[in-house]
């Protein structure tokens, strides 16, 4: 089993930190992971490209991911347009967007290219559960909950590793709800 | 050997985590990209009380080897870190911290020198530091960039040696990347050193004068003793590997192989690139193509003996440099196994790939055309260069 993941998003969205939480969730479950970063300019704003591993093996290679199982869009703006991101996407593959999920052009592009789709609209339940607009754990908690690659349990120990006090309060909270509003469209 | 479970690391902060259990006594550095989480983590350590040792934030690189070489001297375990621009700032000191043998552990997350600016892996900073008498050691993935670190300093600090020594990390590809680890425990560190005993130190008490002035008569003499001292740490390194696998369960050697055994091609390289040209080989193999890859561990001392013992089997070599001697004959890496064949006699075609270099990823398919290529020497007993920079653009 080897599953590849590639993260999109903006600098300041937490695409990277996204592709690391789902390493460390995986390593914790007792499977072999390895995250890795795009560092082009570090900017706020700019496209930003992370990448994840995971294998029941030992992974030694490294390079890229340029024909993944998965896509995740983090960005609500890049979701809209989620033809730009697929590139090398393995049929059959997984696209999740940062998205309501009401735009029928999309589902039909997905149906017909041979995509499963799936939906978080993570910007409106973060602007509701905390009042601010976070985007990397609830889309990651939403994977988790389709894909069922570890339990949130162990999710929520890997987020409890790394944030502490309210913000550990408020990502919980983003696990949760993520879980429950996850939407698959195309399956 | 009692270990613990398997733990998610970002590669630096493996090596600060290493760094942390060989309980050095003085961390001199600056922080450069991509090795700054290695010296955010060590000053966390000492701040927090988790480790006992003088962090000396230093104003540049060439402050941070000399406070080194100064501290080593003293008789204490020496650590700091760098890369790039940062390691070609304390080129000078470098030699001196050999040459007065001083013991110091250093990690370099090897990064490519301007111009153009580009902060991604190559190894042409290690290169530039080739000649300056340290041990450079290569990690191929997180775990050996911990494990490394352990063995760095066994065999900088004993008697028989006192030299520095680098661990070499690959930019992003392994300092940024998460990846699973099995620590020591931190008793099994201490026992596999314990603190440093220094049979010269520099004390007020009782002076005594390093890095003194040796004219025409004596230099020489002196720079003998240095070489004899590089040339006794293939035994250092054997018995400090023997300890390390003891404690961890994991064999260190001069370099990683995959089926080198009955291997009629051979691919070298240094470094991360390695995981992904052994993943090829297993496809290759597969299709019966008798193909074999090694990662070299120890670059210096130049392991000859052992190079020599794989090199006799083989038919064809292709060795990939992720840097390049401008103006000479190609990758610092090929010249060495060019230089190995020759003087031992062994008359196979040898192929030099440049590779890599600022960053460009080498992916999976790339890998498997190299040892195509390699095998295709095999057949035709020659290749029809002797040095390709691979996939640039004209």
């Amino acid at each position: 089993m080897l599953i590849e993941v590639r993260w999109h998003g903006r600098g300041g969205q937490g695409v990277v930190t996204g592709s690391n939480l789902l390493a460390r969730a995986m390593i914790l479950e007792g499977k072999y992971a390895q995250h890795f970063p795009e560092f082009g300019p570090e900017r706020a704003g700019a496209p930003v490209k992370s990448y994840t591993r995971i294998s029941d093996q030992p992974i030694e290679i490294h390079c890229g991911i340029y024909e993944p199982d998965m896509v995740i869009v983090i960005d609500p703006v890049m979701s809209k347009n989620p033809q730009e991101y697929v590139y090398g996407l393995k049929k059959g593959g997984d696209i999740f967007l940062n998205h309501s999920g009401g735009d029928e052009e999309i589902v039909e592009w997905a149906r017909s290219a041979g995509f499963k789709l799936h939906v978080l609209d993570a910007r409106k339940i973060s602007l509701e559960e905390i009042n601010r607009e976070i985007y990397n754990v609830p889309m990651l908690a939403a994977m988790l909950k389709v894909k069922k690659l570890c339990s949130l349990q162990t999710f929520e120990k890997v987020l409890a590793q790394r944030f502490s006090g309210k913000v550990l309060e408020m990502n919980l909270k983003l696990v949760k709800r993520a879980s429950e509003e996850v939407e698959t469209l195309v399956g | 050997m009692t270990q613990v479970e398997r733990l998610a690391f970002m590669g630096d902060e493996a090596v600060a985590y290493a760094v942390k259990q060989c309980n050095v006594d003085v961390i001199a550095a600056y922080p450069i990209t991509p090795q700054t989480i290695i010296v955010e983590r060590l000053s966390e350590y000492v701040a927090n009380g988790e480790l006992d040792a003088a962090f000396i934030p230093v104003e540049s690189e060439h402050s941070a080897i000399s406070a080194c070489v100064g501290a080593s001297l003293a008789g204490a375990r020496v650590y700091t870190s760098t890369c790039s621009q940062g390691l070609a700032l304390m080129h000078e000191i470098l030699h001196a911290a050999s040459s007065m043998r001083a013991p110091i552990g250093m990690t370099i997350a090897n990064r490519s020198l301007n111009a153009p600016l580009n902060i991604h892996c190559e190894h042409s900073d290690v290169m530039n530091a080739r000649d300056t008498g340290w041990v450079h050691l290569f990690a191929n993935n997180v775990q050996q960039a911990y494990d490394l670190t352990f063995i760095s300093f066994k065999v900088a600090e004993d008697p028989r040696v006192l030299l520095p020594v680098s661990v070499n990390i690959d930019a992003f590809v392994l300092s940024h990347s998460v990846e699973p680890i099995t620590p020591i425990t931190d008793e099994d560190a201490a026992k596999y050193l314990p603190p440093r005993e220094y049979e010269y130190p520099i004390n007020p008490d009782r002076p005594i004068t390093y890095g003194t002035m040796a004219l025409p008569d004596t230099y020489m003499e002196f720079k003998m003793q240095f070489k004899e001292a590089l040339d006794r740490v293939p035994e250092v390194f054997e018995e400090a590997v023997k300890e390390y696998e003891k404690i961890s369960g994991r064999r260190y050697w001069y370099y990683d192989s995959y089926e080198i055994e009955d291997a009629d091609a051979l691919v070298i390289v240094l470094g991360s690139t390695y995981g992904t040209v052994k993943t090829a080989a297993k496809k290759l193999r597969a299709e019966g193509l008798k193909v074999g890859v090694m990662g070299l561990t120890m670059f210096r001392p130049l392991p000859e003996k052992e190079l020599v013992k794989v090199l006799r089997n083989m038919k064809a070599v292709v060795v990939m440099d992720r840097a390049y001697s401008y103006g000479g004959l190609g990758g610092p890496l090929y010249t060495d196994i060019i230089g190995v064949l020759y003087r031992n006699g062994i008359r196979i075609p040898a192929k030099n790939i440049v590779y890599g270099l600022g960053g460009r990823d080498f992916k999976l398919d790339e890998a498997e055309a190299i040892l195509r290529m390699a095998e295709k020497g095999v057949r035709e007993g020659g290749f029809e260069t002797h040095v390709d920079w691979w996939g640039v653009r004209r």
